[in-house]
């Protein structure tokens, strides 16, 4: 316990660091305005990536609906926000409890379903969302809804780091256990004692929230809100980067994230065809390597002295040859 | 009061009657074989004692409770633990968070206090991770405890899918085909094992298998199955002259 | 009015019918949803479309052009996509099958294939109007789209149930090892109900260019969905419950829309899909099975 709480201050210390430095570069422009608002995109994006991956793949429920938890978390605070003229973090909060209510509605009748049937029903609930926004007067419906740019760089950073850690701590609990042994064998899982229900509403409901909170971010962020920002192409997205970075890992799905949200921005001439190298990447992960990038692997330490250990283990065998 | 009491179980699935007025007793410490050709209903037999299937018509008593048709996790919760004949270990998950499952559904802290790393989650996945051990030891599996399950032999899956069921502190232990592919060696040694855990832990045992030498040189009483039906029920000498089950397994005499 | 709204509704329910026949079929033989059916749709109407306007084709050959190319286009996806895949776990089969889908519409937009525009159907037959009462009426084009539809499913319904193929086709669906086992060419089957699924998602892509006239490269994600709602509803698996729960979608989505919203209508049809899903999962003439531990 003690390590940990080491782990914990370094790890504080650290962050903090990283912060300043990005914060100072932003504010000399030695990152530019235009570059800062592709950073804070990633943080959305991991956002909504690592609670996508808690449910797809830590638990292993395919869900295709998760952009309309971001569209409710994103309504719901702009809704705080201006309506209401509440605070900033009032109305993420706000955002992300009614997406993760709203989850946990559609979650206890649909995740008795299996497989294709689940996927399918949850894509379907995602148009559902939409549709409804789409009619609803006061948010202003198809034309959309106008939300003070209150997201800044601080916020999100706060955020993502806050979201990677408590779904870290929850995989790392027996809670996170009991998910993944789920997703490994359900029946199984049931039989040592799991209630496997339990535990795929429970994963669903925090994933929904933590969409919400990036909803939230985000409306703020974009400073104008229209309900087909957040249809099943945004899902699609989402899914492409847990799965291209690993169901399963948490640090994969940081890494593709970030390269995926970058690449459209950082690759102007490539961002045209961005909507046909994703697909082609899915096509390709799923066919030869479809444990993605990182697999069930984490980035830690040990696993970089293993990795390192390996490349001077290879070196060391040539010379001998050699 | 006998520990369990099975009750004239019967399942149909559509016009198919796979297990016809099963009725068991069994008391504590008890040490029971269900045997039958292929096909006879055994599995089917478990899966109703464990909540898979519910049966047709016929009751289950467990330590006085009925427990008919609840769901599995939750005969677990009432002490009834079980093994797979085609194992079904979290491939994915170490030897040793194989074994921490089945304490999961015992976890004395919150999420809340997962989260935020309050000293509980400390102390309690401590706990955790001693006792699985010790269950490891006993298993021989310690020194494998951070191996991916699917990485195991054969032999020492088999022996975790026992060590896993047995973490979830039973006080029934069903086991399904436990020795199915081992070599004689390694029957002997599980024969020991089985014997060993029903001693040390004081828990009942109902196991299904085809190797009769496990059988008759462990269990007390043998219960034969064929077509769904109970055709004897005896000690395993009694069963071993039955003519029934004789024909049962090798056909009718000509 | 209402006799007018069925009509529209049975022939909207048409086009459902003849998608949801393909993913009825492959869902019964691989017990994969595929994703990309509605975009083979897509594929099929635009086929048409070329061989109407640039090889100047009559109504019928270009229906047989599009029907074979869809064809070709299902049996090329499943050897390239789903095959390699066929026994992996469940989950990157649907990401497969995703990746397929979105690559489809998104290369079809592309300005070196079809192109982002909404394209238009010439004329090729002429659009007749039959009064049937004063307030009802049918058009030709809509006669066509019905009598297509009935004999491409009775040439399906022969195949299925008279041929040797169609024997091959049902036993595969009902236990594929089996059915390995008797000699049958698993692979070969596989192909087979992936292009008779195929040709009749083109087929409907045509008849819808024939009778609704604009087509383009994103029009086969919703009737794709609706399709498979469709196929849901009457039962997954169950070839009659497709068609009959195309043209029940067809009929619901059509009065929903004239009688109680024109803009909730997409929210009651995937209600619709989760209702059946929650309380009858197999749909309307679907059978339970259980699941062996």
């Amino acid at each position: 316990m003690k390590k940990f709480y080491v782990k914990l201050l370094i790890g504080i210390l650290i962050f903090t660091l990283i912060f300043l430095v990005l914060n100072y570069f932003m504010d000399t422009d030695v990152i530019n305005p235009y570059k800062a608002r592709i950073i804070m995109l990633i943080g959305i994006n991991i956002i909504l990536g690592v609670s996508l991956n808690l449910v797809l793949g830590f638990t292993g429920q395919l869900t295709l609906g998760h952009a309309g938890f971001m569209a409710i978390g994103a309504y719901a605070a702009a809704v705080v926000s201006v309506k209401l003229q509440a605070p900033f973090l009032v109305a993420l909060i706000a955002g992300g409890v009614a997406s993760g209510f709203i989850g946990m509605l559609i979650g206890l009748p649909v995740l008795k379903l299996k497989g294709d049937y689940l996927a399918i029903t949850t894509l379907a609930f995602g148009q559902i969302i939409l549709n409804v926004i789409n009619n609803i007067e006061f948010i202003g419906g198809p034309r959309g809804f106008s939300v003070p740019p209150k997201t800044t760089f601080i916020w999100v950073f706060v955020f993502t780091i806050l979201s990677y850690f408590i779904i870290n701590s929850i995989i790392k609990s027996s809670h996170g256990r009991a998910m993944v042994s789920i997703r490994e064998d359900e029946i199984a899982a049931e039989a040592m004692g799991i209630n496997a229900f339990k535990y795929k509403v429970m994963a669903f409901t925090i994933a929904s929230f933590f969409a919400g909170i990036a909803g939230g971010l985000f409306a703020h962020f974009q400073g104008y809100i229209t309900p087909n920002i957040f249809d099943f192409m945004k899902s699609v997205d989402i899914v492409t980067s847990v799965v291209l970075g690993g169901m399963g890992s948490l640090s994969g799905t940081v890494i593709a994230t970030t390269v995926i949200t970058y690449l459209p921005e950082g690759l102007r001439s490539l961002s045209e065809y961005r909507m046909i190298i994703y697909p082609i990447l899915l096509i390709i992960m799923m066919r030869f390597r479809p444990k993605g990038l990182m697999g069930t692997n984490e980035i830690s330490f040990k696993g970089i002295q293993k990795f390192y250990k390996k490349l001077k283990g290879k070196g060391g065998k040539n010379n001998a040859a050699a | 009061m006998p520990l369990l009491k099975a009750n004239n179980l019967t399942i149909k699935f559509g016009g198919l009657v796979a297990v016809s007025d099963f009725t068991l007793n069994m008391g504590d410490n008890d040490l029971y074989g269900l045997i039958g050709p292929n096909g006879a209903g055994k599995t089917t037999i478990f899966n109703m004692l464990t909540g898979v299937y519910s049966p047709t018509s016929g009751d289950i008593v467990f330590s006085g409770e009925n427990i008919t048709g609840i769901k599995p996790y939750e005969i677990t919760k009432k002490k009834i633990a079980r093994t797979f004949q085609n194992i079904r270990l979290f491939k994915q998950l170490s030897v040793l968070d194989n074994v921490k499952i089945s304490f999961d559904y015992q976890t004395k802290y919150t999420l809340a206090e997962a989260i935020l790393k309050l000293p509980r989650y400390f102390e309690q996945e401590a706990k955790i991770a001693e006792e699985a051990m010790e269950i490891l030891k006993i298993f021989d599996l310690q020194d494998k405890a951070e191996e991916f399950s699917e990485n195991l032999p054969y032999g020492e899956q088999r022996r975790l899918e026992i060590a896993r069921a047995l973490a979830a502190r039973p006080k029934l232990l069903l086991l399904d085909e436990p020795a199915a592919g081992m070599n004689p060696q390694e029957t002997q040694e599980l024969m020991a094992l089985i014997r060993f855990i029903r001693k040390e832990f004081n828990i009942s045992i109902l196991l299904i298998e085809h190797d009769m030498r496990l059988v008759m040189g462990v269990c007390e009483r043998i219960i034969v199955v064929d077509y769904g039906k109970i055709i004897a029920e005896g000690t395993p000498d009694e069963i071993k002259k039955n003519p029934k089950v004789i024909e049962a397994y090798l056909g009718e005499e000509n | 009015m209402l006799l007018q709204q069925v009509i529209n509704g049975l022939a909207q329910g048409s086009v459902y019918a003849l998608i949801a026949i393909g993913y009825t079929m492959v869902y019964g033989i691989i017990g994969l949803i595929n994703f990309a059916h509605g975009d083979v749709y897509m594929v099929g109407a635009f086929l048409g479309f070329y061989a109407v306007n640039i090889l100047h084709l009559p109504f019928f050959p270009a229906l047989f052009i599009a029907m074979v190319g869809s064809a070709l286009l299902g049996v090329i996806i499943e050897k390239i996509a789903y095959k390699p895949l066929r026994n992996a776990p469940k989950i990157n089969l649907l990401v497969m099958a995703i990746g397929v889908s979105i690559l489809l519409e998104n290369g079809a937009r592309d300005n070196h294939i079809f192109g982002p525009d909404f394209k238009a159907y010439p004329a090729i037959i002429k659009e007749i109007r039959y009064a049937i009462t004063s307030k009802a009426s049918i058009t030709n084009l809509q006669i066509i789209l019905f009598v297509v539809s009935i004999i491409l499913v009775l040439i399906l319904q022969y195949i299925v149930f008279w041929t040797k193929t169609g024997k091959a086709m049902r036993a595969t669906s009902y236990d594929k090892d089996a059915a390995l086992l008797m000699g049958i060419n698993i692979n070969n089957i596989i192909s087979v109900t992936f292009a008779i699924g195929s040709a009749l998602a083109g087929a409907a892509g045509v008849l819808v260019g024939l009778v609704y006239t604009t087509i383009n490269p994103y029009m086969g994600i919703m009737p794709g969905l609706k399709a498979f709602v469709a196929a849901v509803l009457g039962g997954i698996g169950v070839l009659p419950g497709a068609m009959i729960g195309g043209l029940l979608l067809g009929l619901v989505e059509t009065l929903t829309k004239a009688y109680i919203s024109t803009s909730l209508y997409d929210t009651v049809v995937f209600g619709l899909l989760i209702l059946v899903l929650l309380v009858k999962p197999t749909g309307l003439l679907g059978k339970k099975t259980n699941v062996k531990v």
